[in-house]
């Protein structure tokens, strides 16, 4: 239990940090943080006016206390191209983005895993060459590219499914109606955590492979499915570490992606914030974004701790 | 004399992969019998442990060409089904490692690793198979073998580890323990103790034993005979008072003369000049011959034969020290 709490406590200042990059995104952002609010030609007492009722008189200190006292209650301020609740923005765009992720990252991690497998049964063979082939591929391929051929082939050439958006938004989450948007999606974001997931458990299971606890299971008896049940509880924790990295950059959203499917994601957000210079909504999406990446890897972290004994101390 | 426990003959091993063949074992022969032990001394890379390997068929089944007879218990493992392997490795024969740090799977217990193995050969109940773990771990003097049962390996000390590594290898009561260099990562102090403890055990189950090892000392401590072993040929084999106390392959005075316990304080470690040969292009003759100072014509033309310089003992050599130099070989051994 002292890991666990250990682990939590480290993930604290992480999180602090974020924080305060997030909030200094106001000042890091090109330009000054009124010039959007206020029109050009106003007077200094405006101006004067409006910062005092922004706070922005105040020192920084103070600013980003207020800030975060703020954030910790949900409140992420106001967007200023819509005028809706960043937090509601936010969280709107990252269920879109969940319905995608649901369908890609479980898709990813058992083709991915998979592959792995196969290809480390026999390295060098021609499975092995085709999956290192699949995985490259899958990984240098710009995701946005292939969604664009995938939009092409799929809707275009032989109208099978939907080119972009997210159907009416009253079918049912699970009913074909509203899966059949996210099948393309998913696929293009799906390629890049499958080749990564691929090769890495073919790295992990043949290092393993050579280990001489293999021989020691080999020499006590055991079948080759008790061996290979082995070699893969052992790989488990490593597998687990790369895809909560790959869920994290997920969560993110692509930009490109979601752009190319307008899927209204949390990518798709980012990207309107940037082109609307709307900061507060920009500052909201990246702290919410920030946040998910360290909490996911604060869960893989945990979850390590209690696959490999090796981690665990006193 | 009662039939042998393991009897080799001409075992050949050579790695096919990329590139030329890498011929580890050349025309190795051997034999055990019941309750005895064996040591394999020889240089690092001289093919100890493919020796042991073979003799458990743990090669990889693909790039290793096998040749030659090896006989268990008067059954042919080299002719054995997957499924007849199986069922005599951990059960008839077992096998321990240098390191049983990571001979060991990490992440699960040592009893839990011991108790897999006794309900893969003896069946039984989980509860029955950590009895017989626990009871183990006890008998290999693992102090609070209770409490180490759910230990992890690395919560262990290495001396632990080795131990709890010799009571999984004999969980399952087997005839023969083939044993990989399993002191050399230890401590002096416990290297000893490990020793002992073999010694003790082998006597009470009456197991015999092939130990790998090249430290002379070792050797010399627990051993009934002694094969050395030089680029993948026994070079010389006899019991080991004699090997030891009067070598007849000169490869073997070489590594007496440079092993440092056999030397006086003060005096010099002679060690042997030059470097084993390459296994992928082994000379004709006498793989030794370039680093021997006894080399004479024939030994670079071929391999010399086993030849007798005593009752029980064999050595590959032509001119074997301390013996009359012999072109009669013994025929009964030719290659
Ligand atoms: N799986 C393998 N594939 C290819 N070559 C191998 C393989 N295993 C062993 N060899 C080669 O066989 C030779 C003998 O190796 P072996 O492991 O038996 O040496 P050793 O006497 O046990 O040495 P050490 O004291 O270092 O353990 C070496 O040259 C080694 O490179
Ligand atoms: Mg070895």
């Amino acid at each position: 239990m002292g890991t666990v709490l250990r682990r939590l406590l480290l993930a604290l200042p992480i999180a602090f940090g974020v924080s305060v990059v997030c909030f200094a995104l106001v000042y890091i952002a090109p330009g000054d943080p009124l010039q959007t609010i206020v029109p050009p030609d106003a007077t200094q007492a405006t101006i004067d006016a409006v910062k005092h009722a922004y706070g922005l008189d105040k020192p920084l200190v103070v600013q980003y206390l207020i800030w975060l006292w703020r954030v910790l209650h949900g409140n992420l301020g106001t967007s200023i191209s819509t005028t809706r609740p960043v937090a509601l923005e936010v969280m709107l765009a990252l269920g879109n983005t969940m319905r995608l992720v649901a369908l890609a990252m479980p898709a990813a991690l058992i083709v991915g895993y998979a592959m792995g497998v196969a290809a480390a049964r026999f390295p060098g063979g021609w499975i092995d060459r085709a999956v290192t082939g699949i995985a490259v591929v899958g990984v240098s391929l710009p995701n946005y590219w292939v969604g664009v051929v995938l939009v092409i082939l799929c809707a275009v050439q032989w109208s099978l499914l939907p080119a972009t958006g997210m159907g009416s938004g009253h079918a049912a989450l699970l009913s074909w109606e509203s899966l059949r948007f996210m099948i393309l999606p998913s696929i293009s974001l799906a390629l890049i955590p499958m080749g990564i997931i691929a090769r890495s458990t073919r790295a992990c299971v043949l290092d393993l492979a050579s280990h001489d606890f293999v021989l020691t299971l080999r020499a006590k008896g055991m079948s080759e499915s008790t061996v290979t049940r082995h070699v893969l509880r052992n790989a488990l924790p490593q597998v687990i570490a790369i895809v909560g990295l790959q869920f994290g950059y997920l969560m993110g959203g692509s930009i490109l992606v979601e752009t190319v499917f307008s899927w209204p994601g949390s990518g798709f957000l980012l990207g309107r914030a940037i082109q609307n210079r709307d900061v507060p909504l920009l500052q909201g999406t990246v702290l919410v974004l920030a946040m998910i990446f360290v909490a996911t890897n604060l869960l893989v972290d945990l979850l390590q701790v209690r696959l490999d004994p090796r981690l665990r101390r006193g | 004399m009662s039939a042998p426990l393991l009897e080799i003959a001409d075992l050949d091993v050579a790695f096919h992969g990329d590139g030329t063949p890498v011929q580890a074992l050349s025309g190795v022969s051997l034999r055990l019998d019941p309750g005895q032990v064996l040591c394999i001394i020889g240089e690092s890379g001289s093919g100890k442990s493919v020796t042991l390997r073979a003799m458990m068929r743990l090669l990889p089944e693909r790039r290793a060409r096998i040749g030659g007879q090896i006989s268990f218990a008067g059954r042919d493992v080299l002719a054995m089904t997957d499924r007849q392997l199986r069922a005599m490795r951990g059960r008839e024969m077992a096998m321990i490692f240098q390191e049983p740090m990571t001979a060991l799977d990490p992440v699960y217990t040592i009893g839990a690793q011991i108790a897999e193995t006794v309900r893969r050969h003896l069946g039984g109940t989980q509860a029955a198979a950590r009895a017989r773990a626990l009871d183990m771990l006890e008998r290999v003097g693992v102090p609070s073998a209770a409490r180490r049962l759910d230990a992890y390996p690395h919560e262990l000390s290495g001396g632990l580890r080795q131990r709890a590594m010799i009571a999984l290898a004999l969980s399952c009561g087997p005839q023969l323990l083939l044993a990989d260099e399993p002191t050399t990562a230890l401590d002096a102090t416990v290297q000893i103790q490990v020793l002992l403890l073999l010694r003790r055990l082998q006597a009470e189950l009456g197991m015999g034993i092939v130990f790998v090892t090249h430290d002379l000392g070792v050797a010399a401590e627990i051993a009934d005979r002694v094969a050395v072993m030089y680029a993948g040929r026994i070079v010389e084999e006899g019991s080991v008072a004699e090997v030891l106390g009067r070598p007849a392959h000169p490869y073997t005075a070489g590594l007496l003369a440079s092993s440092v316990e056999h030397v006086a304080p003060g005096a010099e470690i002679a060690a042997i000049p030059g470097a084993p040969p390459d296994l992928r292009a082994l000379p004709p003759g006498c793989s030794f011959a370039p680093r021997c100072r006894h080399a004479v014509a024939a030994c670079d033309a071929t391999v010399p034969p086993p030849v007798r310089p005593g009752p029980g003992r064999m050595a590959r050599c032509f001119t074997p020290l301390g013996f009359a130099p012999s072109g009669h070989a013994v025929e009964e051994h030719v290659a």
